[in-house]
C-alpha cells in the first residue's frame, strides 16, 4: 500500500512581486517610515502577505502598524527585545559544544499571524490526530487490533527502535498515553498546511512560547493595540490541571513534579520554567528514590511522596532498572512503581512509538481507522525505505528528497538532496541501503515565510509552526504555538540547535471574527473534546 | 522543600554576600593604598590574607602588589572565592533553582554575573576598579533587596538567610583580624586611620560614630563583634541566622533537636554573655579568639550541611 504517494508538493519558483500600491504614510511628527514595498515574496508563500505583497486577511492592521514605523525604529526594538533576553536569562544548551553553553535563543520582533478562521481548522485537525495516535498507542500495547487488521504491518511496529516492550499490556492513569504533544506543522508553496512530525514523547518549546510574548508586549506594545489576540497564558494551569487529572485514582490531592535532566539539558530552561510557571517542584533523579514500589522525593523535612511526573527524561533513560541500565539521571524502580499504578508519568513510556517518522506514514490511516474520518490535516508525502517499492523510488530520485532518520529529532542527520553534494549523496545512498528501516523520504517543501528583521528592513525567512496539544480531561490545543524561523536568508532549517530563532505567534480575531476567545475578553479557547 | 534545592539556595547566597565582602574589602585597601605611609606590599599581602587565600596566591604570584592582588581577588578563574567565580557559581546554582527563586531575583543575579562576566573578559582604558566594585556591592544588596520583596518569608527565604549571615560573620571575623596579617599598628593617629579602614569595609563607620563617636580598637572590636543590632556585626548575624534556622526546624531558642542548631545555639549564646575586655584580655587576645569563632562557624555550618543537604544514597545497589 501507499506505493504511489501523492503528488509531491511543489517547489516554488523564484519571480519576485514588488508591492503595488502600501506605500508608507507619513504622519505628523515622524520623519521618515518604513518602506514596505521594497518587501518581496520571491515567489514563497508570505503569512502576511499576498503574492502582491497585500496584506493577508487578519493582518491588515499588524502591516499597518508595520508601515507607520519610523526609520530606525524597528532595528531599535529589535535590540531591546534582545537585551530583554539577555537579562531574563532565556537560554537553550548547545550539545557538542563546551559543556553547558547557553545561547539566547534569537527571537524575531515581526509576530506571525494566523487567522481565527484558518485556527479553528487546524484545531480541529490537531485533536483528531492526537486522539487516533492515543487510541494507536493503546491498541499497540494491548490488543493490536491494528496490526492484525493489516492497517500498519507488523514489521514496522516490530523492528521501531522506540517501542518499549516492558510496556506491552499497561493501561495508563484514564488511558491516556500522549497527554503532551508538540505537533510539526508547515505551509508549502500551494498555501496547504501539512503536519511535518509528530513529537509525542518529551516535546519543548512551550516556555518559548509564553517568553515570547512576554518580551514582545514588553518590548513592542503598540503592535497589540485593539488587535483580538488569543492569549497564550493559561497554558501553565491548563497543564497542572491536566496532570492533576491523570494522577493515580486513589491520590486525593496529588503531589505533581517536572523531572528534568539537569541544567545541561538542551532544554532546562523550559523544564523550570514550567515548574516555577505551575508552582511545582523541579526534582532530578537523585532526588527521587523508590520505596515499596512508591516514589518519594527527598526534602529537608525528610521524604514526601510523589504521584505526578511531569519527565523530560526520554524512556531510555526513565530507569536504569527497566530501560538503560547506564543512565545516571533516570530513577531506579520507577517503572515498577508505575506498573503498580502508584505514580502517573507524563507522557507515558511508550508513546515513542507514535513518534517513528516511519509510523508516521501510516497517520493518515491510523485516522481512518480509529476514528472512521479522514485526516483534516495532510501529511507531507512520505516514502517509506523499508518498504520496497517506496524505497527504489527514493534511490532513484535521492537528489531531489529530503531524507529523514526514523527515530532522530532536532533535525540531527538531515539530508536535503537538492542541498547535498555527490559524495554527502552517496554516503545517504550507503545508509539507507543498510538499514532502509530508518529512513523516511519527503519532497523538498518550499517552507512558507515570514517577514523577519534584517537590520532596519524586513526580508522573507522560512518558519514552521509547533502547536501544543495536552490530552487530560478533554483535548486541549494551545493556540498558536511556536514558529520557529531558519534566520539564515534561504536557510531551511529552524531548529534552535542549528541557527533558528523564533516569533511571536498569534490566532488573530479580525473585525468580522467569530468573536472567539481573544487578547482581553478572559475566556479561553479550548473547546470540547475532539 | 528538596535537600539539594535548600543546598543550592543557602550557597547562592554565600556566594553572593561573599562577593560583595571581597569587593568591599578590596574598595577599601584601594583607598587606604591613596596614603602615601603605608607599606603598599604589606597593605596587599593583609587583604589576600584576610580571605585566607594566602597559598594560592603566593603559589603563582612572586609579591603582592595592587594590580596582582586586584586581578586575583576580582577576575582570577583559578581562585574559587574571586568575584567573579563566586557569581558564576551563584549564577549556576540559580539556574538549579530558578523555579524557586522569583523572576526578579533571578534578573537580578543574572545581569550581576553579566557586569562581572563582561568585565573579565575585558577591560580598556576607561575601567574604573573602584566603579566596577561599586556596581558589584550595589547588585548584591539588590538581591538582597528584591529576595526580600519578592520571595514569600517560608522555608526558602531562610535557607537563603542563613547563607547570607553566615557568610558575613565569617567575613567580618576576617576583616576584623586583618590586623594580625598587616602587623601592629603605632599607638598614634594612624591606629584611627586603620580601624576606621576596618569600620568601612564592614560599611559600619557612620553607624560606628553614632554610638561611640572616635575610633579606638577596643570600641570597634566590641561594634563588629557583639552588638546586637548592626546588621554587618557578628552578634546579629548569628541571632538571626539562627531566628532562621529555628523557623526552618521548628525548634525553640534554648533547645536543640539538630547538630545544627546545637552548634549555631551554643555559638550564638557565647556571644549573648561575652565582654568585649575579656575577649582582649585573655591569651592570645583577638587574634585567638576570631580563629577559635570562624572554627567553631564551620562547624555550625556543617551541622546545616548533615541536618538539611546530607544525601544518602537514593538506593543501595
Amino acid at each position: 500500500m501507499f506505493s504511489h504517494p501523492p503528488r509531491a508538493v511543489q517547489a516554488a519558483g523564484t519571480w519576485g512581486v514588488v508591492h503595488p500600491f502600501l506605500s508608507p504614510r507619513p504622519r505628523a511628527g515622524a520623519a521618515t517610515a518604513m518602506d514596505l514595498r521594497a518587501y518581496r515574496t520571491d515567489g514563497f508563500w508570505d503569512e502576511l502577505f499576498d503574492e502582491h505583497v497585500r496584506a493577508r486577511p487578519g493582518t491588515e492592521q499588524l502591516v499597518r502598524r508595520l508601515a507607520e514605523l519610523s526609520s530606525g525604529e524597528l532595528a531599535a526594538r529589535q535590540r531591546a527585545a534582545d537585551k530583554a533576553l539577555l537579562t531574563m536569562g532565556i537560554t537553550f544548551n548547545v550539545y557538542g559544544h563546551e559543556a553547558g553553553t547557553e545561547k539566547i535563543w534569537p527571537f524575531d520582533i515581526v509576530p506571525r499571524v494566523i487567522d481565527a478562521a484558518e485556527w479553528a481548522t487546524i484545531e480541529r485537525g490537531l485533536k483528531q490526530r492526537i486522539h487516533a495516535l492515543n487510541c494507536f498507542i493503546d491498541d499497540l500495547y494491548n490488543e493490536r487490533r491494528i496490526i492484525r487488521d493489516r492497517v500498519v504491518p507488523e514489521w514496522l511496529i516490530d523492528s521501531a527502535k522506540s517501542f518499549r516492550g516492558p510496556c506491552a499490556g499497561l493501561k495508563p492513569p484514564r488511558g491516556v498515553w500522549c497527554h503532551i504533544t508538540g505537533t510539526d506543522l508547515v505551509r508549502g508553496a500551494d498555501g496547504v498546511m501539512y503536519v511535518l512530525e509528530d513529537n509525542l514523547r518529551t516535546p519543548s518549546g512551550v516556555s518559548y512560547v509564553l517568553e515570547n510574548r512576554e518580551v514582545m508586549k514588553r518590548t513592542f506594545p503598540q503592535l497589540f493595540d485593539g488587535q483580538r489576540i488569543s492569549p497564550v497564558e493559561n497554558y501553565p494551569e491548563k497543564l497542572l490541571a491536566m496532570l492533576e487529572y491523570i494522577a493515580p485514582p486513589q491520590v486525593r490531592d496529588p503531589t505533581v513534579v517536572v523531572l528534568t535532566p539537569g541544567i545541561f539539558n538542551s532544554a532546562y530552561f523550559e523544564h523550570s520554567f514550567l515548574a516555577r510557571q505551575m508552582g511545582v517542584e523541579l526534582v532530578q533523579g537523585s532526588d527521587l528514590v523508590v520505596i515499596d514500589r512508591v516514589v518519594h522525593m527527598r526534602t529537608t523535612r525528610g521524604r514526601e511522596r510523589v504521584d505526578v511526573l511531569s519527565r523530560r527524561i526520554d524512556d531510555d533513560f526513565l530507569d536504569p532498572d527497566c530501560f538503560r541500565p547506564d543512565s545516571v539521571v533516570g530513577v531506579p524502580g520507577l517503572m515498577e512503581a508505575y506498573r503498580a499504578g502508584n505514580v502517573a508519568l507524563v507522557n507515558a513510556p511508550g508513546t515513542g512509538i507514535a513518534d517513528d517518522k516511519a509510523v508516521y506514514a501510516y497517520v493518515p490511516q491510523i485516522i481512518r481507522y480509529y476514528l472512521g474520518e479522514d485526516a483534516i490535516l495532510p501529511n507531507v508525502p512520505t516514502w517509506v525505505c523499508g518498504e520496497k517499492a517506496q524505497c527504489d523510488h527514493v534511490l532513484a530520485n535521492l537528489a531531489e528528497m529530503v531524507v529523514k532518520p526514523a527515530n532522530e529529532s532536532g533535525g540531527y542527520g538531515l539530508v536535503l538532496g537538492p542541498r547535498a553534494s555527490a559524495a554527502q549523496l552517496e554516503e545517504c545512498r550507503a545508509r539507507i541501503h543498510d538499514n532502509p528501516r530508518n529512513f523516511v523520504a519527503q519532497p523538498m517543501l518550499a517552507l512558507s515565510r515570514v517577514p523577519t528583521v534584517v537590520g532596519d528592513s524586513l526580508e522573507g525567512r522560512h518558519v514552521d509552526l509547533r502547536p501544543f496539544i495536552l490530552y487530560g480531561e478533554e483535548i486541549f490545543v494551545l493556540p498558536g504555538g511556536l514558529t520557529r524561523v531558519a534566520l539564515v536568508k534561504g536557510s531551511l532549517v529552524v531548529n534552535s540547535s542549528q541557527g533558528g530563532g523564533s516569533k511571536d505567534t498569534w490566532v488573530i480575531h479580525g473585525a468580522g471574527g467569530s468573536g472567539a476567545a481573544a487578547q482581553g475578553h478572559g475566556a479561553g479557547s479550548s473547546g470540547g473534546d475532539a | 522543600m528538596l535537600s539539594r534545592v535548600a543546598d543550592s539556595i543557602y550557597w547562592m547566597n554565600r556566594q553572593i554576600e561573599r562577593a560583595e565582602n571581597v569587593a568591599r574589602s578590596t574598595e577599601t585597601t584601594l583607598d587606604l593604598a591613596l596614603e602615601g605611609t603605608v607599606d603598599h606590599g604589606r597593605l596587599w599581602n593583609a587583604l589576600v590574607c584576610a580571605f585566607g587565600d594566602q597559598a594560592a596566591f603566593w603559589a603563582r604570584h612572586g609579591r603582592a602588589d595592587q594590580a596582582r592582588v586586584f586581578e586575583f581577588l576580582a577576575f582570577d578563574q583559578e581562585n574559587p572565592n574571586s568575584i567573579n567565580r563566586c557569581l558564576q557559581a551563584a549564577r549556576e546554582n540559580a539556574r538549579t533553582i530558578r523555579d524557586m527563586i522569583s523572576s526578579p531575583m533571578w534578573e537580578e543575579i543574572n545581569k550581576c554575573y553579566l557586569l562581572v562576566r563582561a568585565a573579565a573578559a575585558g577591560r580598556d582604558g576607561t575601567f574604573n576598579p573602584r566603579e566596577f566594585l561599586d556596581e558589584v556591592k550595589r547588585a548584591s544588596q539588590l538581591i538582597t533587596g528584591v529576595t526580600d520583596a519578592t520571595m514569600s518569608h517560608g522555608e526558602a527565604w531562610h535557607f537563603a538567610r542563613m547563607g547570607r549571615l553566615v557568610e558575613r560573620a565569617d567575613k567580618t571575623s576576617r576583616v576584623l583580624d586583618v590586623e594580625h596579617f598587616f602587623g601592629p599598628v603605632a599607638h598614634d593617629g594612624r591606629d584611627a586611620v586603620q580601624w576606621s579602614a576596618v569600620l568601612e569595609s564592614a560599611s559600619a563607620l557612620e553607624m560606628y560614630r553614632k554610638q561611640y563617636g572616635a575610633v579606638s580598637r577596643r570600641n570597634v572590636a566590641e561594634f563588629l563583634v557583639l552588638d546586637r543590632h548592626f546588621p554587618r556585626a557578628i552578634h546579629f548575624c548569628l541571632i538571626k541566622a539562627e531566628e532562621s534556622l529555628l523557623a526552618v526546624t521548628g525548634g525553640s531558642k534554648g533547645t536543640y533537636s539538630t547538630s545544627a542548631e546545637q552548634r549555631l545555639g551554643r555559638l550564638r549564646a557565647e556571644l549573648n554573655y561575652a565582654h568585649i575586655d575579656e575577649i582582649l584580655g585573655a591569651e592570645g587576645g583577638l587574634h585567638r579568639f576570631i580563629d577559635t569563632f570562624q572554627t567553631q562557624l564551620n562547624a555550625a555550618n556543617d551541622g546545616i550541611h548533615a541536618t538539611f543537604f546530607a544525601t544518602t544514597p537514593a538506593r543501595s545497589p
